[in-house]
């Protein structure tokens, strides 16, 4: 399900469409996420059944749920949930991946061979399975969530930081920095960690997207923050069972978990194609 | 690559068949590793998990001293860790994964009994995703306005939740126009929905890499010269571009099968249909542990053996990765 966008060099030439609308639309998510109240006057969690089930209009926008709550009100607080879901996933996987490959790059013998045997055998389960299995261990829940999210994509960072590492400490100014008499600590911050971790950010915008996807995936399953939190997966857990009488509940919610994630991946894919120009 | 294997095709034909055989060989033991590590990495995070390994393999469900003596007996606690592992291993190579205390039933069954509407999904899913990238490739490779809106309509699909896309179609196919089935497992056209939902993402990225391989092939030499037989359009396309574009496609395929199977885990959940997603659902929120690391096992089993198959499959399409890549 959650899909990692690896591109063909060729697509990576051309312009991704809209890239002004992506930046514009994911400036509206950040709003939402650190000041959502900016965005809507309505109370995410406050039910009122009066207000039960209305279409969307120009009082409810996006309409109200089963409990009469407003659901943009709560599409829009929910973007505080599922962000941060995602980033702190992300960033836990990119920065224990980047340690770790950069250890198996500069360690070599065995210690490269440990890590790389075990990237391999985490990564023969497929993704989501992984965070199903270590969730199982440690129960549902956000922090619980975020943590099996970031460890189950580790190796993606990590194999990419290691074969960088062995090209960059490999390579004649890092040789000539030793001549200097460098202390090792000095050369492994300043020399090779920059140069080996320059593409990590890209992967980490690559990787926010699937983030996003499985975050909200495993939330539909009741594996998130637990209801009433509007987050974006488990509205549309909800949503699914008022489909046939109320398709609002669950359609704006997907849609804009979607539209994120399209965002995110243009704006990765973009700066992929910068990047790779600039490598060429 | 040695001196020899440059000469190689030169040397008769039984030492490149010995070599053919050495290759395969290679990978079933390699995925043979792999599984066996992927098994030994559930028993280590059962001892290593906090908690002790009763507590965790009982879930989430009261404990008495039953069940616990039960368990006791079962994985052998009074034994040294060293005798339980290898009797861990014995068993699930005799597809033995032990009893579930919340279900009350032998795990291999329970599993066994939910595999083939799973397999059924994933299958018919394969499918949708593999006519997506032919289809979306084929007809738009190197066409400049058809392949700029089909990569758009990738990219949006590939960034769509798969489990938003089916409550779409639900929405439109099965409520609105009432063509399909709403839920189960009954009839053939309960498959439809699922399977678009499920395949079509992955689709999306295989035709991504497709398009890519066949615009390529559509430069070389050789499609020049089908041209000036007189040889156009699909037939160019598809008998002679296809079988070059297929094999990067083809390695995807192991990578797909993985990203079916736990996508499957979410569609039988929007879609209400039985299956080892939902016995696997219902597992990890009741911390299942024996169900878990089964379907785990079984996933990771699926995976080596597509991707061994793939890389076998590889060898024998394409002869430049029969020689030694070392």
């Amino acid at each position: 399900m959650s899909v990692t966008l690896a591109l063909p060099a060729r697509a990576r030439q051309r312009r991704t469409p809209f890239p002004h609308a992506a930046a514009l639309f994911l400036l509206v998510v950040a709003i939402g996420t650190a000041w959502p109240q900016v965005l809507t006057a309505y109370d995410p969690i406050a039910a009122d059944p009066l207000q039960a089930q209305l279409p969307p209009s120009a009082v409810h926008w996006f309409g109200t749920d089963q409990l009469g709550r407003d659901v943009f009100a709560r599409v829009v607080y929910g973007a505080r949930y599922s962000m941060l879901i995602g980033v702190s996933a992300v960033g836990i996987a990119a920065v224990s991946g980047t340690l770790l490959g950069l250890a198996a790059g500069l360690l070599r013998g065995l210690a490269d061979e440990t890590i790389s045997r075990v990237l391999d055998v985490v990564s023969s389960f497929p993704d989501l399975l992984l965070v199903l299995v270590l969730i199982s261990f440690t129960g549902p829940g956000t922090s619980n969530l975020i943590v099996a999210l970031g460890a189950a994509s580790i190796p993606r960072f990590a194999r990419v930081v290691r074969a960088q590492t062995f090209v960059v400490a490999g390579s004649g100014f890092v040789e000539q920095a030793r001549t200097f008499g460098l202390h090792r600590a000095t050369l492994v911050t300043r020399h090779i960690l920059p140069h080996a971790a320059a593409r990590v950010p890209i992967l980490a915008t690559i990787g926010l997207g699937s983030a996003i996807i499985s975050a909200a995936g495993l939330s539909f399953l009741g594996m998130g923050p637990p209801r009433p939190t509007p987050e974006w997966g488990s509205m549309l857990a909800e949503g699914r069972n008022y489909l046939r009488v109320a398709w609002w509940i669950s359609v704006w919610p997907g849609l804009v978990i979607t539209l994120t994630v399209l965002s995110v991946n243009a704006l990765g894919r973009r700066w992929q194609a910068a990047f790779d120009g600039r490598q060429a | 690559m040695s001196d020899a294997a440059l000469l190689e095709p030169a040397i008769a034909a039984p030492a490149r068949h010995g070599r053919m055989l050495r290759q395969v060989a290679g990978r079933v033991a390699s995925g043979l590793v792999v599984l066996w590590a992927a098994v030994t990495l559930g028993f280590v995070s059962l001892q290593l998990a906090p908690g002790d390994i009763v507590s965790l393999l009982i879930g989430e469900q009261p404990r008495t001293p039953a069940v616990e003596a039960a368990i006791r007996a079962e994985w052998g606690l009074g034994d040294p860790v060293a005798v339980q592992y290898l009797r861990y291993l014995w068993r699930v190579l005799h597809g033995d994964f032990g009893r579930s205390y919340i279900l009350q039933t032998d795990v291999s069954g329970l599993i066994a009994s939910q595999i083939w509407p799973t397999a059924k999904l994933t299958a018919a899913a394969l499918g949708v995703a593999i006519v997506f990238a032919v289809l979306s490739a084929v007809t738009t490779a190197g066409r400049s306005w058809a392949r700029r809106v089909a990569g758009s309509v990738e990219l949006v699909l590939a960034s769509t939740p798969s489990f938003w896309l089916g409550i779409v179609l639900l929405f439109v196919f099965s409520f609105t126009l009432k063509l399909l089935p709403v839920a189960g497992d009954r009839t053939l056209s309960a498959l439809v929905l699922p399977a678009l939902s499920l395949g079509l993402a992955l689709g999306a990225v295989v035709g991504q890499v497709l398009r890519e391989g066949l615009e390529r092939a559509l430069e070389e030499p050789f499609a020049l010269t089908v041209r000036s037989w007189g040889t156009t359009g699909l037939v160019l396309r598809v008998r002679h571009g296809l079988r070059h574009a297929a094999l990067p496609a083809v390695t995807l395929t192991g990578w797909l099968v993985g990203h079916l199977l736990s996508g499957a885990v979410i569609t039988e959940q929007v879609f209400g249909r039985p299956g080892l997603g939902r016995v696997t659902v219902e597992a990890v929120l009741g911390q299942d542990l024996p169900v878990v690391l089964a379907v785990a096992i079984l996933s990771a089993a699926v995976f080596v053996v597509t991707s061994t198959a793939v890389d076998i499959l590889s060898l024998l399409l394409d002869p430049r990765l029969r020689r030694d890549r070392s």
